[in-house]
This record gives structure tokens, C-alpha cells and sequence, in this order.
């Protein structure tokens, strides 16, 4: 302690930020050989927030993650930052009268974001409600455990992020670590993320988790394709969710978990586009959304599709 | 007559990797058919026949036909629970060509346009399926995309979806 006091009395003049910059940059020269992942440990430090950065920065932050990952993997790894397409606003739609609760988004959305395996993280709940209550998060299980699925008298309520239009959690946000993307999906920059948790607290849906301890991921269950903002692996103590699959979204694919769904339940697609079948759902079907009184107006709607 | 070959084996072998080729003329390995105004094609894998059943004239051919409604029991793995009551074989397939599927109107049509004859009765849900609201789409959302005919998901002999096995229930809180 009593070096820095030294170090930073000298540099009174200098701005806080620049003055921190320059104790780590000597703290660095001091401790370290010129060693690449040294150096990428003292830019990390001071990497900004990911819509402050600059392009250049950014590419440096970019590659920065692929070089940890390759050591912590050793495997490559992409990392990208693909921008939202223009004119694009993604929506979701879910047949509740189709959905049997078998679980298989759950998984599939795991393997493609790269979730903890231990401790688990899963960003989709599926919640097993009674047919004669309705939808009624008072008589929910998401611990259901059958033999096979649908079980008599139950039908099945996947919940994960709802991507609202008025997102709490961003509100909440003391660090503006999360926010609303142009296409609106709503993203965590997990390298800005305190994990002071507030979001979690502020989510009505439950769709965030928190990175309790550090995440556990074999090297083989790796999604190798990943973007900053989506589904690269993260590190303990910060917050993730739902993005839409980011990564295959942006690149106009369907979601993991529309992929898989085995009953075809989960439509996705563009909210501006009139043709597209989201837009047949809400003019046609009976829909609604998860807790419509809080005015958090989500793009992830439920219907009856029978 | 046996159009159904195992739904959990057509997932666990791949129809997600099938590839179908959009200009592929042969009306039995893929059909297309066109959605919406602005020429958007999409692909629907063929159908889901048992191994070695197509084409039913290698068997039907030149057998004369008994138009009574009965009990079939040559098709052993064939279920046939579909407003039964009601319905038997020839009420979908051809008496005549065996390798075609009739309309209530006499028209001929080929496996892969099953979906027109379900919608004879399903009107509703045809009109879902084609625009997206029922069945599966996979692929891109913004471009080609694969559809699923109603007998990928839907025995068409037996068509309430079977059950499944759920994947294991998430780790509670105290335990992790």
C-alpha cells in the first residue's frame, strides 16, 4: 500500500482515471516480462463499456477474449460483435396449447449459449401448470419429473427473458451494464456487470441468473461460434439471460430452441415485417402476454393456436 | 398404405440435416410450395415413409382391388385410429394408383402434397400451417426455411402427437 500512496501523490495533477491507469501500467512493468496475457489483464481492466468503445478498442477487446478463451478452452474461439440488422424488431411467439413441457429448449438452449453446466444455469423455466387453474404462477412447478410429458391435466408454460419494450432490469441497472439493442433485444455487457444483482431482483419473469460461483464448462461442450454480447462464456459474478441467440438471430437464423422444439411451438421472426407469422399470430390468434399490468411490454407473447 | 416411419427416429437420425435442394424436381424426395407475396420458397422435407414401402405398387400391383370397407391387417404396423368409425384406406389413398393420394374429389396427389388432403377436414389448420402459426419452421427467419408436412409430427394413421420423455428436471436451488 504504501508504494501506490507514493506513486499516485506525484501525479496530483492528472485526472483519477489517468493517474489508475498509470499505477497499473507500472504495477504491470514492475511484475510482469512484456507477457501477452499480462498485458491483455491490464487492458481488460481498463476496457470501456461496450457502447463506449470505440471500433478499434473494440477489435482489441474482441481478440483480447478469443486469446483467453484459446488458453482456457485450447480451442479457438470466435468472438464477434454483430450489429443489429436495420429495420429489424425481433418478436416471439409461443403456443401454449402445443407445448408437452418435454424440456428439450431448456437443453438445446444451453448448449448453443454456453451456459455453467455445474453450477447449473438454465435461462429457460419450463413451469407446469394445472389445466384447471389457467396460467397461474400460484400453481406453478418447474420441477416437475415424469415419465413422459404432457401428464394428464397439466399443460406447460416455458418462461425465459421476455425482451421487453420497457425493461425493468435496464432501469435498474446502476452501472448501465444492460440495455435495449436497436432490434430489441436487451443484452448484458458481462465485462461492465458489478453482479450487484439489482436486475435479477428487478426482473418480474425471473429470466436472469447470476453467476454464483465460477462457471464450469468442458472444453467439448463449447459453442465455439460466439459474439460479445451474447452467448461467449462468462465469468463468475455477473448476470445472464435470454438474448434471442444473438449469434444466430443476427445472422437470420431461428433461435436454439425453436430449432429443437419437437411440437413446433416457438415462432420467431420479425415484429415490422406484415407478412411474416408473427404478425398472422397476433391478428388471428388468441394472445397475450406475462403480467401485462406491470407495462413492461414484451416482445415474447403467448397464444392458443388451436 | 404404411406412410409412417417412427417420429423419434426421424428426429434422433435428422431431418433438422436433411437437406433438401429447392429446384429438386423429384416429386417424392421434396416438394415447395410458395407462401407468401414476395416469393419466399420454402422446402418441406418428403415424408416420412417406413424403409422400403415406397412405391406401394411394388406390392399392390395388379392385385384386384376389394372396395369393401373392412379391417386391413397386411400393414401390421399400421394403427389405424383416425375417426375410424368413419374412414378406412381408400378414403385417402387411390384404389387405382396406389402410389397417389385422392381428394374427396377424385383429384390425384402425390405424398408430398399430403398437407391438401389433411385440409380437407382441417381446413383452420392448414391455414395456420401455411402461414406459420402451427407446425415447425426451421432454417432462417428471414429467408429459406424448411417446413415439416403434417406427417413428420402427425401419424397420419394414429395422428394425436405421442408423448415424450422430458429431459431432466433442473438442479433446485439448495442443491447446486
Amino acid at each position: 500500500m504504501k508504494s501506490q500512496d507514493q506513486t499516485i501523490q506525484p501525479a496530483a495533477k492528472v485526472s483519477r482515471r489517468d493517474a489508475i491507469k498509470g499505477l497499473f501500467a507500472l504495477v504491470a512493468l514492475a511484475t510482469t516480462s512484456g507477457c501477452k496475457s499480462d498485458s491483455d489483464a491490464l487492458d481488460a481492466y481498463v476496457q470501456q463499456n461496450f457502447r463506449e468503445m470505440t471500433a478499434e478498442q473494440l477489435e482489441e477487446a474482441l481478440s483480447r477474449w478469443e486469446r483467453r478463451y484459446a488458453e482456457t478452452f485450447k480451442k479457438e474461439v470466435e468472438v464477434s460483435a454483430t450489429p443489429a440488422q436495420e429495420g429489424v424488431l425481433f418478436g416471439y411467439a409461443l403456443d401454449i396449447s402445443r407445448c408437452i413441457g418435454c424440456r428439450r429448449c431448456v437443453y438445446a438452449c444451453v448448449d448453443e449459449n454456453n451456459q455453467s453446466r455445474a453450477p447449473q444455469v438454465h435461462w429457460i423455466k419450463v413451469l407446469e401448470m394445472e389445466k384447471d387453474k389457467g396460467v397461474n404462477l400460484h400453481h406453478a412447478d418447474q420441477y416437475y419429473d415424469r415419465e413422459v410429458v404432457p401428464h394428464p391435466g397439466k399443460f406447460y408454460f416455458p418462461v425465459a427473458c421476455q425482451q421487453c419494450e420497457n425493461p425493468p432490469c435496464v432501469k435498474a441497472c446502476p452501472v448501465s451494464a444492460t440495455w435495449k439493442e436497436p432490434d430489441g433485444i436487451v443484452t448484458i455487457d458481462y465485462d461492465w456487470c458489478i453482479g450487484c444483482r439489482c436486475c435479477v431482483t428487478a426482473c418480474p419473469y425471473g429470466a436472469r441468473s447470476f453467476n454464483w460461483a465460477e462457471p464450469h464448462l468442458e472444453p467439448d461442450e463449447l459453442n465455439t461460434k460466439t459474439e460479445y454480447l451474447g452467448n461467449r462464456p462468462r465469468t463468475r459474478g455477473v448476470v445472464e439471460k435470454c438474448t434471442f441467440c444473438l449469434q444466430r438471430a443476427r445472422k437470420g437464423l431461428y433461435p436454439a430452441c425453436v430449432e429443437v422444439c419437437p411440437v413446433g411451438a416457438r415462432k420467431f421472426g420479425n415484429l415490422n415485417d406484415p407478412d411474416g407469422e408473427l404478425r398472422y399470430i397476433i391478428e388471428n390468434k388468441r394472445c397475450f402476454i406475462l403480467k401485462e399490468e406491470l407495462n413492461t411490454q414484451p416482445k415474447f407473447l403467448y397464444y392458443y393456436g388451436v | 398404405m404404411a406412410l409412417w416411419s417412427c417420429l423419434t427416429a426421424m428426429f434422433a437420425v435428422g431431418w433438422l440435416g436433411c437437406d433438401v435442394d429447392v429446384e429438386h424436381e423429384d416429386p417424392h424426395t421434396a416438394a415447395v410450395f410458395q407462401v407468401s407475396a414476395d416469393d419466399q420458397l420454402i422446402a418441406v422435407p418428403p415424408p416420412p415413409f417406413s424403409e422400403d414401402v415406397f412405391p406401394c405398387s411394388d406390392c399392390h400391383e395388379g392385385e384386384e382391388v376389394n372396395r369393401t370397407r373392412r379391417v386391413v391387417e397386411d400393414h401390421e404396423d399400421v394403427v389405424f385410429d383416425h375417426d375410424s368409425e368413419n374412414r378406412w384406406c381408400l378414403d385417402c389413398h387411390d384404389a387405382d394408383n396406389r402410389d397417389k393420394l385422392r381428394l374427396a374429389s377424385g383429384a390425384l396427389l402425390e405424398f408430398t402434397e399430403s398437407y391438401r388432403l389433411c385440409g380437407q377436414c382441417h381446413g383452420p389448420k392448414l391455414r395456420d400451417w401455411k402461414a406459420g402459426a402451427h407446425g415447425k419452421r426451421t432454417g432462417s427467419w428471414s429467408g429459406k426455411k424448411q417446413y415439416l408436412l403434417c406427417v413428420h409430427c402427425h401419424n397420419p394413421h394414429t395422428p394425436q402427437f405421442a408423448p415424450l420423455k422430458p429431459q431432466p428436471a433442473p438442479t433446485r436451488p439448495e442443491n447446486l
